[in-house]
């Protein structure tokens, strides 16, 4: 039960870390990036690739993955601005085709068999936690998830930077009349938030393990927690990540069969009782 | 139903009359199954399956079509429902009876219901957001595809489904193959297009266009949206149990992620809203991914990916009717 919770937290900092870029993207410019997935993916077959070679390697796969989203973010934001006058949903089609493409060259790269990634040297084993024994890299990813959290939290919602990405999201016209290029701002973020994901990627791989197929996975999970928190509220992804990680690994414990129906069922809930997401404003949608 | 016998056909960008048309449509659409069912007699066997699956998989991008492109909800898990049909057919095939129309009812009626149980949850959205929730439901069908092993076999999929008998005789052929899924897949094909030139269809394109307006004028638009949601997975079921009939086996890749994608591209290309175009679309991703990928090591979908973008810059009109509902527009 306890390893169980822990688990939870694991898996729910992760998903933060991923959806938070997925969810600001969207409130903020209403590009639904469904190469997000893609993006974790990639993190995660870099972290496969330099797992062998100990910290160094890890670090490097971070390094890596953190240069690579950035650019890949960089590239998105271009692509989709010749589709800024067209509908939200030929943007996300745009990405669409791009997330295929992407798991494709994945494949073609790294063969597709799934990959085991070992976690850094130090952190393979278990410890123990009130007397239950529990993987080392998934409470320090815990920790580092809980400090990431924190910090694009303080971001957000105390620096200049912070400020105008939240002005973005409540009202792009507004801002854009004050002068600022809006364009930049939707650059930084997707680089951002694709640098999160790639990390994101890397961090999960010792959790998840790198496959074809695992980037759709994580896709529909970031999904079901922005839209469960509410689009482009950095606290609605905490709390819907954090909410997401419990309620589906305490559903593959204590209800396995029917772990897959439990995720549904509570986005039906909260789509039902709070159609703008827990944290998200009226105007959504 | 009795909005729909309503005269007041809603919105002058809806009507289209479908009358002028008619006589050469007819006309044309004689031309092309007459072709079609002329086609195994001068085929080799592999081209012959290679089309079977083409027509299955229009029948399934035509279903796709009416959600997409006539009512203007992209949905992005439809697979789910031919999953769902598909894996139905396979197993009433094995446990029960293989005799035509069982395995096809069944499929239908699966898919349907399917959709129905979910579909009251997707229709409460629109637009991207549509998108969104098929997507997480598309992956839900799959994984039960995938845990669920003492009925549909799990990662290894339903295998050894038997063939498909017509009055006691099974159809031990390719070409009987091919006849029995282009008469059924004709026959899916002709109920969507009558159900999209009704004044049923008229109201769904009318929710399309403007659904704000639509409910202003009495129609209860969840509601058209709902049935219209589970007719689509109904034609989906009929498309999966056409699947199985041709594979004779179901694997959950086959209501998968890539599955759904590619038929939102085939309805895409095709020109969203255009049942001709969905089938030309569907012929192109199959062609792609089934005849040319095994010379291209597998990597089908990497050229589909890259037509999926190339289409969305270039193909404006292609992606016309996938817009949502001018919001702004009299506000």
């Amino acid at each position: 039960m306890l390893v169980s919770i822990l688990n939870g937290f694991a898996i729910g900092f992760l998903l933060f870390i991923l959806a938070v870029g997925l969810s600001l993207v969207f409130g903020m410019m209403d590009v639904l990036n469904l190469a997000h997935g893609a993006l974790f993916l990639g993190g995660a077959y870099l972290g496969a690739q330099f797992a062998g070679d100990g910290w160094g390697g890890f670090l490097g796969a971070l390094g890596i993955a953190a240069v690579a989203g950035l650019a890949a973010g960089g590239v998105l934001s271009l692509m989709t601005e010749p589709l800024r006058r067209r509908s939200h949903l030929d943007q996300a089609l745009l990405t669409l085709g791009v997330a295929l493409v992407v798991a494709e060259l994945l494949i073609i790269v790294f063969g597709d068999d799934p990959l085991a990634v070992p976690a850094p040297p130090g952190l393979d084993g278990s410890v123990a936690v009130f007397g239950a024994t529990y993987p080392a890299y998934r409470l320090v990813l815990i920790g580092f998830g809980a400090v990431l959290a924190l910090v694009v939290h303080l971001v957000v919602d105390r620096t200049r930077v912070g400020a105008l990405v939240r002005a973005t999201v409540a009202d792009r016209e507004m801002v854009a009349a004050l002068g600022v290029d809006n364009r930049l701002v939707k650059a930084g973020v997707f680089a951002v938030g694709s640098l999160l994901a790639t990390t994101a990627g890397v961090l999960g791989g010792p959790v998840y393990g790198a496959r074809p197929g695992l980037d759709s996975t994580i896709l529909i999970l970031a999904l079901v927690v922005v839209v469960i928190g509410g689009l482009g509220s950095v606290r609605g992804a905490l709390v819907g990540a954090l909410i997401i990680g419990q309620v589906d690994t305490l559903g593959r414990v204590l209800l396995p069969d029917l772990a897959s129906f439990i995720l549904f069922a509570a986005l039906a809930v909260v789509l039902v009782v709070r159609p703008q997401g827990l944290f998200g404003t009226a105007v959504a949608r | 139903m009795t909005a729909v016998a309503s005269p007041a056909v809603p919105g002058g960008t809806a009507a289209r009359p479908p009358r002028l048309t008619c006589g050469r449509g007819a006309l044309i659409s004689v031309v092309v199954l007459v072709v079609l069912a002329a086609a195994p007699l001068f085929l080799a066997p592999f081209a012959t399956t290679t089309l079977t699956r083409v027509l299955v998989f229009a029948l399934f991008a035509v279903s796709l079509d009416l959600l997409v492109g006539v009512t203007g909800l992209p949905s992005l898990g439809h697979a789910g429902y031919l999953g769902a049909g598909a894996y139905a057919a396979g197993w009433v095939s094995i446990n029960v009876t293989a005799e035509a129309p069982v395995p096809l009812l069944v499929g239908a009626a699966v898919g349907a219901l399917a959709a129905a149980l979910t579909g009251w949850v997707t229709v409460r959205s629109a637009g991207v957001f549509f998108l969104m929730l098929t997507l997480a439901i598309g992956e839900t069908l799959q994984q039960v595809a995938d845990s669920w092993e003492s009925v549909t076999g799990g990662a290894n999929g339903l295998t050894g489904v038997p063939l498909v008998r017509l009055a006691g005789t099974p159809l031990a052929n390719v070409g009987y193959t091919y006849w029995y899924v282009l008469a059924v897949g004709a026959l899916g094909f002709a109920l969507v297009a009558v159900l999209v030139r009704s004044p049923w269809g008229a109201a769904l394109r009318g929710i399309r266009d403007n659904e704000p307006r639509m409910r202003a004028l009495g129609y209860p638009t969840s509601l058209y949206k709902y049935v219209v949601f589970v007719v689509a997975g109904g034609v989906a079921g009929i498309a999966g149990s056409l699947l199985v009939a041709q594979q004779r086996l179901v694997t959950p890749a086959d209501l998968g992620f890539l599955t759904s994608s590619f038929a939102l591209l085939a309805v895409v290309i095709g020109g969203a809203g255009s049942l001709w175009g969905a089938c030309l679309g569907a012929a192109l991703v199959i062609v792609i991914r089934d005849a040319l990928g095994p010379s291209l090591d597998g990597h089908g979908t990497l050229v589909l990916g890259v037509v999926f973008v190339l289409v969305v810059y270039l193909l404006p009109r292609g992606a016309a009717g996938l817009r949502p509902r001018r919001r702004r527009e009299n506000a």
